[in-house]
């Protein structure tokens, strides 16, 4: 993707010449509007030594004629893709050719004329490019596809049961969604040179008219003020997908979910972040009324709203995080105890009960019998949680990302479980729908400058927003250098978005990636020990204006970080260390160096 | 004209004997895997890059790559190691690998689930005992094979002999091979043209892979039908006369695609033991100047020998080596399984084969296959030997020493192996799923609970004693020699196989396809009747390939060109 909305080739008549053309073409058939045509190419051409050539518009992805995608185990599909791609070319038409495994599905519904090659494997099985695409149209997250065009060849063997399958599914499913066929479905088998040659000729044959008939004209669309949303006024968003981005081994559950802002006119930039009202996890919520031994169904009363406890533990009240006003409401309430420790004055058993304690916690600690409303009126109004968010609006117009860890521990022989990272990774389905709204951080923005390089440092699910920065700096096709620094603890398991780094790093759009993975060896290796590494080129590259960003843990890694920058500008810069601090500290004040740590 | 090459021969011409860039792969940290190019290359340094197919799909929505792991060949021409080199793999298998250890159909070693930043290590730490990995794999001459045992203990020596003088004349003789694993010093570019770099393969080397080896009637342990160059040692009056020389085995075809096909080597004619060396690199020279380099479905020896007529062949291979190669003398097999238990050579010396199912080592439960033979390497004076049915020959053990091995055997439970029935005994399956990157459908996984259903009809049948070979692989490219196979089941889909039956007990004749892509109820069903009928029907000591064949239930394939003729379910 390339832009935000679909761009429309900009017409070059102004419009009165439109007006008049658009008479003049009105009302003739196919045949005379082909005639048409190939006499405006014979002016054209006479009058070529007087004019300059029109210049090879850059081809948008949206703005091809013919977008040609093949699923090939066997690059046999791939070949066929390339003929027909290269045929098309030749007779003049724009045309976009990839992989199903690199195309992007939400493209599809600005999509004009589709040419799919695809194969069939096993019993009925799409080809291993084309998996995700297939299970993304045959889903319920594909798009209605009225006005886009389609032909399908499949490739198959006919020994098997299933021949054919995935070309048949293609093209039912697109049919189903909307979409025309531009030519009937074509099978093919071992045998396929004679059938993928006919079809060839058959698309070719059918792309003039199509396009003579398809050529928009532009039209201008209102655009609607911005509506708000906040607190008080989320924005329900759709679950798109809920996908695990950790592996197997990993120790951890991170989470890649995406959502849907379609209609919503919700607005982000890179660097802001999302707030999803959550709720608390219901077996919490048991846990507590069973230790109480309350009953879920008195009303109470909160914020001067009536509901049931249940309820109200479950997604009004804060339950997962203990704070100073619950422990002294709950000390208030007789927990003598409790009042006494708070009375004493240790900082250090204090801090262990806020951050250490859920609710429950401490409840089992200091016992206590308490009716329902006492119980929903020592706790705090739950929260909005905030995540930074992992994607580029331009990128990915009508959506939003997240990158979720799911907080899960055993504490005091029991489980234990964040509000809103299990809300959001275990409670959760496509097709469910969550309550946001956009946090914006202005103190956490790409430079203005496209041509200034950055450096990234995310560890861990700090690396959400670069994943956004990335995104957006390849979309507005910045020149600037992007640097990223990730860690985790392996690498086979806890590369978050390794493929897509992979493609960043080879499309360009990416120029560095170090990485450090903490487990992997028996020294422990962190992003700080890379930055140290690398001390020369990122002296150099903050010389050369580069600015510095870092993500994530703001308990250990963001002074870690910081402690290895004055390194890199004791060593390579010959500070001392008061005037490395100092300097990074000027970098700060100039927005050359940003954080979001948390 | 002829067509273009296949682009492999683009990255071997363009690698710098064998280079690539496989160190820069080898240093990447984004990507567990190598370079596109270097996994075509590696294969030459005995490395197939793999991932964990059962994760791929999984790991693909995780947005994680595939989970790459490799697979390293160490080859031991004649399957001849010793106590030390067998504890080295069995340490580098536990430290390095997954674990296990896998001996493969061609007597060779497989560690599997090497991931990249340890290849190097694991590399090194084989080569360290003396083994090395280059040209296990590869468009190059593979492990030699050769008899693990023989009676006759002169003409065992002597033709093991020449299997490993074979390999080392034809092994690569690059330098890029020390120099990327071995840490070797990195010579100058040689100032010598390509052809002196690699004076019998030239900087592009074979068309595609070869496979050598020997054999010593009347056991066929070796399959030699199935190799590229077979040489089958001619013993008279005890002694080792010459060898008549075979080409043009190879097993490897394509579904779908009836101008690939399986074929038995054809005999060329007898050679003295002097001359072996000679012929061979004729063979190959000869194939590597016109085996078909445009089209890797059609580039193996058997292809070319087919293309161009078995006279032609010997002429060139005459001319080139300047060896007359004289008529074939006679020679006949009775069977190519391994000699189970315990056997006495003409010295006096012990070979104990024991069954390792699927040649996988590993501990299994009350198996524990792996730490015992660990065990017995730490005591054992003699050798160990793979055989070429994936098994292992605890071989040359003192007569005082029998007892003190047998103990370690029945302690670790392998003894009990041999309990197995003749139709496991005389099975093998390829590896497959997870690993194998051509997998098609299961196979080592799959065989052993298969092979229970298959013990059940025929002990219904009355014949639970008979010995039947059955071999099954995962995809059409045969490496666990399925087609010469009584029993032959080939990979087609998930849970789905072409049966072939009607394969020489010998491996001395072709089977023929029987049923095509169907499920374990579907096998059994077909088999069921046949079974029956063989057991009621056939002559004194027939075998059931033989019986198939000549009851008319599967056509006698003669040739490789014929095997599928008039296929069923075709068209």
């Amino acid at each position: 993707m390339r832009a935000s909305t679909a761009p429309l080739e900009p017409l070059p008549l102004d419009t009165g010449q439109s007006d008049r053309l658009e008479k003049a073409l009105a009302g003739l058939s196919p045949e005379q509007l082909h005639w048409v045509s190939g006499y405006a190419a014979g002016l054209a051409a006479s009058q070529a030594g007087r004019l300059p050539a029109p210049a090879a518009a850059p081809v948008a992805a949206t703005g091809d004629a013919l977008t040609i995608l093949y699923g090939s185990q066997t690059g046999n599909g791939q070949a066929i893709a390339e003929r027909l791609a290269a045929k098309a070319r030749e007779k003049g038409f724009g045309v976009s050719l990839q992989s199903l495994a690199d195309y992007k599905p939400s493209q599809l519904k600005r999509e004009k004329l589709l040419g799919f090659v695809v194969s069939t494997h096993g019993e009925g099985d799409p080809p291993d490019d084309a998996e995700l695409f297939h299970e993304f149209l045959l889903s319920k997250k594909a798009p209605p596809l009225a006005g886009v065009r389609y032909s399908v060849l499949a490739l198959g063997d006919s020994s098997y049961l299933n021949f054919c399958q995935t070309g048949r599914e293609f093209d039912e499913r697109l049919a189903a969604l909307g979409a025309e066929r531009l030519h009937p479905l074509v099978e093919c088998d071992v045998d396929y040179e004679g059938a993928a040659q006919t079809w060839i000729g058959d698309v070719l044959s059918r792309l003039p008219e199509v396009m003579s008939a398809s050529t928009p004209v532009p039209q201008l669309r209102a655009v609607s003020a911005t509506p708000r949303y906040d607190r008080n006024r989320p924005f329900r968003a759709e679950v798109l997908a809920n996908q695990k981005v950790t592996g197997r081994g990993s120790t951890k559950d991170v989470h890649h979910i995406e959502l849907s802002l379609e209609d919503s006119g919700l607005r982000y930039s890179p660097g802001d972040a999302l707030a999803v009202i959550v709720s608390n996890p219901p077996a919490l919520v048991r846990q507590l009324l069973d230790e109480l031994g309350l009953s879920g169904d008195t009303e109470v009363t909160v914020g001067g709203e009536t509901a049931s406890l249940e309820e109200a533990l479950a997604s009004k009240l804060e339950i997962t995080a203990t704070s100073m006003g619950f422990l002294k409401a709950w000390a208030g309430l007789g927990a003598a105890p409790l009042a006494a420790l708070l009375d004493g004055g240790d900082k250090s058993a204090l801090a262990e009960l806020i951050d250490g304690y859920q609710v429950i916690d401490v409840v089992r600690r200091f016992p206590l019998a308490v009716d329902a409303q006492a119980l929903a009126g020592s706790l705090r109004r739950l929260s909005a949680r905030s995540y930074s968010i992992a994607s580029s609006q331009r990128a990915n117009p009508d959506e939003v990302h997240l990158t979720v860890a799911a907080v899960r521990y055993e504490a005091f022989g029991s489980a234990h479980w964040g509000a809103a990272s299990t809300h959001l990774a275990d409670r959760l389905a496509e097709g469910d729908s969550v309550a946001v709204y956009v946090e914006p951080n202005s103190r956490f923005h790409l430079p203005e400058n496209d041509t200034t390089d950055i450096i990234m440092i995310g560890p861990g699910t700090g690396v959400a927003p670069f994943r956004a920065f990335v995104e957006e700096r390849e979309a507005r096709g910045a020149a600037g250098r992007n640097w990223l620094f990730f860690g985790d603890r392996t690498f086979a398991d806890d590369f978050l978005y390794q493929l897509e780094w992979q493609r960043h790093l080879k499309s360009g759009a990416l120029t560095r990636l170090d990485l450090a993975f903490s487990r992997d060896q028996a020294q422990k290796v962190y992003v700080q020990d890379r930055i140290r590494e690398r001390g020369a080129d990122i002296h150099a590259w903050l010389g050369g204006g580069a600015a510095l960003y870092v993500c994530g843990d703001a308990k250990n890694m963001a002074g870690d970080v910081e402690n290895a920058l004055v390194d890199v500008l004791v060593a390579h810069g010959g500070l001392t260390d008061g005037a490395a601090r100092q300097r990074l500290k000027e970098l700060r004040r100039d927005g050359r160096y940003q954080r979001d740590v948390y | 004209m002829s067509a273009p090459h296949s682009d492999v021969e683009r990255i071997k011409a363009a690698s710098r004997h064998l280079r690539g860039t496989l160190a820069d792969s080898l240093a990447d940290p984004v990507t567990g895997a190598l370079a596109d190019d270097d996994t075509q290359l590696s294969k030459f340094h005995g490395i197939y890059q793999q991932d964990d197919r059962d994760l791929r799909s999984e790991r693909k929505r995780q947005k994680l790559e595939p989970a790459y792991s490799f697979m390293i060949r160490a080859r031991v021409p004649g399957g001849v190691c010793t106590p030390s080199q067998w504890l080295n793999m069995d340490r580098i298998a536990s430290e390095r690998a997954n674990g296990t250890i896998r001996l493969t159909t061609r007597q060779a070693f497989q560690l599997h689930g090497v991931i990249k930043t340890r290849l190097k290590a694991a590399i090194a730490e084989i080569n360290r005992e003396m083994m090395d990995t280059i040209a296990a794999c590869g468009d190059v001459n593979r492990n030699v094979m050769a008899p693990t045992v023989h009676e006759l203990t002169a003409v065992h020596a002597e033709v093991q002999e020449h299997a490993r003088a074979l390999s080392a004349h034809l092994t690569p003789a690059t330098r890029a091979y020390h120099e990327i694993w071995l840490d070797g010093e990195k010579l100058p570019p040689p100032a010598v043209a390509d052809g002196e770099v690699e004076p019998i393969y030239g900087k592009t080397y074979l068309p595609r892979k070869f496979k050598s080896g020997f054999v010593v009637p009347p056991l066929n342990d070796t399959d030699i039908y199935a190799q590229d160059l077979g040489f089958v040692a001619i013993v008279e009056n005890g002694r080792l006369a010459g060898y008549n020389v075979l080409v043009g085995g190879g097993m490897g075809m394509a579904h779908g695609e009836p101008e690939t096909y399986p074929r038995l080597a054809d005999v060329l004619g007898f050679c003295a033991p002097e001359d072996v060396l000679a012929v061979a690199e004729a063979v190959v020279t000869t194939q590597r100047d016109h085996g078909d380099r445009s089209n890797r479905k059609h580039a193996r020896l058997k292809y070319t020998i087919d293309d161009h007529g078995l006279d032609w062949f010997r002429h060139e291979v005459v001319t080139r080596s300047g060896v007359s190669l004289a008529p074939p003398r006679h020679f006949a097999f009775t069977g190519n399984g391994d000699a189970y238990g315990w056997q006495q050579d003409d010295s006096g010396a012990w070979h104990y084969t024991l069954f390792i199912q699927n040649g996988r080592v590993g501990d299994f439960g009350s198996l524990r296959l792996k730490s015992g033979l660990a065990r017995v390497a730490e005591v054992h004076t003699g050798e160990f030997r793979l055989t070429p049915n994936q098994n292992l020959t605890i071989s040359g053990v003192r007569t005082a020493d029998k007892s003190r091995i047998a103990a370690v055997l029945d302690e670790y439970g392998i003894e009990n192996t041999l309990q197995a029935s003749p139709l496991r005994l005389h099975s093998m399956a390829c590896v497959a799923f997870p690993t194998c990157g051509l997998a098609m459908a299961e196979s080592e996984r799959y065989l052993p609970s298969l092979l229970d259903r298959v013990e059940e009809r025929l002990a219904a049948a009355g014949i639970g004693g008979d010995a039947i070979t059955i071999r099954m692989t995962g995809c059409p490219n045969g490496c666990a020699r399925p087609y010469i196979a009584e029993i032959g089941l080939v990979g087609k889909g998930p849970g789905t196989y072409n049966l072939y039956l009607g394969g020489g007990f010998a491996g001395e004749r072709l089977g023929c396809l029987y049923r095509e892509n169907i499920g374990e109820a579907e096998i059994l069903a077909a088999l069921t009747p046949l079974f029956e009928g063989y057991a009621g029907g056939r002559s004194p000591g027939e075998r059931f390939g033989d019986f198939l064949v000549r009851t008319g239930v599967v056509r006698r394939v003669t040739a490789g060109r014929l095997f599928h003729a008039a296929e069923p379910g075709r068209g």
